[in-house]
């Protein structure tokens, strides 16, 4: 059964200063337990804003750190699951299920990517 | 409308994940698992026929739930009239539950009900295993049939067998409580041990392990961790299968040859599963199977070969011979023991058990014997050990590996 990542990619510059709304918590809770019940869930977590985030490069044989927050991509990486599933489908039916919980006025999306040799 | 190949690998997707509890919401009703696994082909059968057209509903699970319940309630008005006209009394109508009630608590309830009659005492483990797979595991028989190298109608055959002995017994769907719960339990546990071990030491077969049955198997301990969460033995069993599992792809070399313990490359085991292991092992008892796990464990924390804590290995094995004593736990005892206080400890325990019927024909007692004398500095009678627990073998991997060390232990001892 491959395993995958599902990477949370959301806009930081554009998104709600305010927390999550109790219902969208509420409702992302639930989803999680779900998930989690279904013997699916491996590992998921959200990430601290990039303000918070170092980019370290090797490039060249020379050792470069960028500090966020990193705004030259519009999109950047706000969080994580890890899903052990059947196949993709079941895979994006969970990705799907994660996004719809979410409310219509802002845009999230996830990337979905089968980690190798699992 | 579904236009595309991801719409219609969707609607598979759901109702596969779907299945199980569908099956058990629908046993609930009609009490037959063989009649609720009819009733839920029907409803897929529909959902495949009507979602296509109008789309796929916003809770599909629900959608599927109720259309199957509808129908087992359908069924079972007739049986009550039948039953009513032929004059015998019917079973009430008041019974039967009503489709819309299913929230997630009571879907849980029925899924575990489900779990413990598909792994009643009364099957034989090899239809327990196949049920669960079945209807649990979400597992077509032909994935089945391929996992346990057996031909499909031998499984089919079994999984209606194993239908029509539970009907025949009436047994009840439900979770037992009272003195016979932690038998009924230690069933189920064995069940998702059994199907893990298959896969991860082949018995037979030209392949030493199947991820795939490990993964199965892991999937039902992490469904029933969810279901139970109160029970340790239940963690237990989760956190030695996640810990066994966070080793399988160091087991077998490129070729597909065995790789023992100490030769396995530890920077490849998978961290994730050994954290879940871990943290799994902080919810489980003092169980067999938390003791298992707990050894398990020993294993995930030696960065080294090296580092491993054979001393408290020995000693978990000691607890585990007096919760289910085995000859197999007396012989891993004794290895364990050997690694902590020397060979010659470790010999004088194997030997002790040579004579045990139980381990006629085991092939890791020459084996484990072959080992010690080789550590003994007797090469020559390791060698024929070794050559013994080749012959007792039936996977061709194992044989080839045993054969090898005892060529090995003939010509010299490599140095360690």
């Amino acid at each position: 059964m491959p395993r995958y990542l599902s990477m949370i990619r959301i806009d930081e510059q554009n998104a709600p200063s305010v927390a999550p709304s109790p219902e969208l918590q509420a409702k992302m809770g639930a989803l999680f337990e779900e998930i989690t019940k279904a013997g699916v869930m491996l590992d998921t977590a959200g990430l601290t804003p990039t303000s918070a985030g170092t980019r370290v490069t090797w490039s060249g044989g020379d050792l470069t750190y960028t500090d966020g927050p990193f705004t030259e991509t519009k999109e950047v990486v706000g969080g994580y699951a890890i899903m052990q599933c059947k196949d993709k489908a079941e895979a994006l039916e969970w990705t799907k299920r994660f996004l719809r919980c979410h409310d219509d006025s802002g845009a999230v999306s996830a990337e979905l990517r089968e980690i190798a040799g699992s | 409308m579904v236009t595309s190949s991801r719409e219609s690998d969707a609607v598979e997707a759901v109702v596969r994940m779907e299945y199980p509890r569908i099956i058990a919401g629908v046993t609930r009703i009609v009490r037959d698992v063989g009649i609720a696994e009819e009733l839920a082909q029907d409803a897929l059968v529909v959902a495949l026929e009507v979602w296509p057209k109008s789309g796929v509903p916003e809770n599909p699970g629900a959608w599927l739930m109720a259309t199957a319940k509808h129908r087992a309630i359908d069924l079972i008005r007739r049986r009550d009239n039948y039953a009513r006209k032929l004059g015998e009394v019917g079973r009430s109508l008041d019974d039967v539950p009503e489709p819309e009630a299913t929230d997630a608590d009571e879907i849980d309830d029925d899924l575990l009900r489900l779990v413990f009659t598909a792994c009643h005492p009364l099957l034989s483990s090899e239809a327990r295993i196949a049920l669960t797979l079945r209807l649990v595991g979400g597992l077509t028989t032909e994935e089945i049939a391929r996992a346990f190298l057996v031909s499909e109608p031998t499984v089919a055959q079994r999984i209606v067998r194993a239908k029509r002995t539970l009907a025949r017994a009436a047994v009840p769907f439900e979770v037992p409580h009272g003195p016979d719960r932690s038998a009924r339990l230690s069933s189920v546990l064995e069940v998702i041990y059994l199907i893990f071990n298959e896969g991860y030491s082949a018995t037979s077969g030209d392949d030493l392990v199947r991820p795939a049955l490990c993964e199965d198997a892991l999937r039902l301990a992490r469904i029933l961790e969810g279901l139970m969460p109160e029970e340790t033995e239940v963690h237990g069993l989760a956190a030695l299968l996640e810990l066994q599992a966070s080793r399988v792809a160091t087991r077998t070399g490129p070729d597909g040859e065995p790789v023992l313990l100490a030769d396995q490359n530890r920077a490849r085991w998978n961290r994730m599963l050994i954290r879940r292991g871990l943290e799994a092992l902080l919810s489980a008892g003092d169980g067999p199977y938390s003791v298992q796990a707990a050894i398990a464990a020993c294993h995930a924390r030696a960065v080294r070969y090296e580092d491993t804590d054979w001393a408290m290995i020995a000693l978990l094995y000691g607890r585990l011979m007096v919760l289910s004593p085995s000859p197999v736990v007396e012989l891993n005892r004794a290895v364990a023991v050997s690694m902590a206080e020397g060979p010659g400890a470790g010999l004088r325990l194997v030997d002790a058990l040579a004579g045990d019927p139980a381990l006629r024909g085991y092939p890791w007692l020459p084996s484990a014997r072959g080992d010690l004398l080789e550590r003994l500095g007797r090469p020559e009678e390791g060698s024929a050990e070794f050559e013994r627990a080749a012959s007792l073998t039936r996977n061709t991997r194992e044989k080839k590996m045993l054969l090898a060390r005892a060529a090995r232990a003939g010509w010299d001892r490599p140095p360690r």
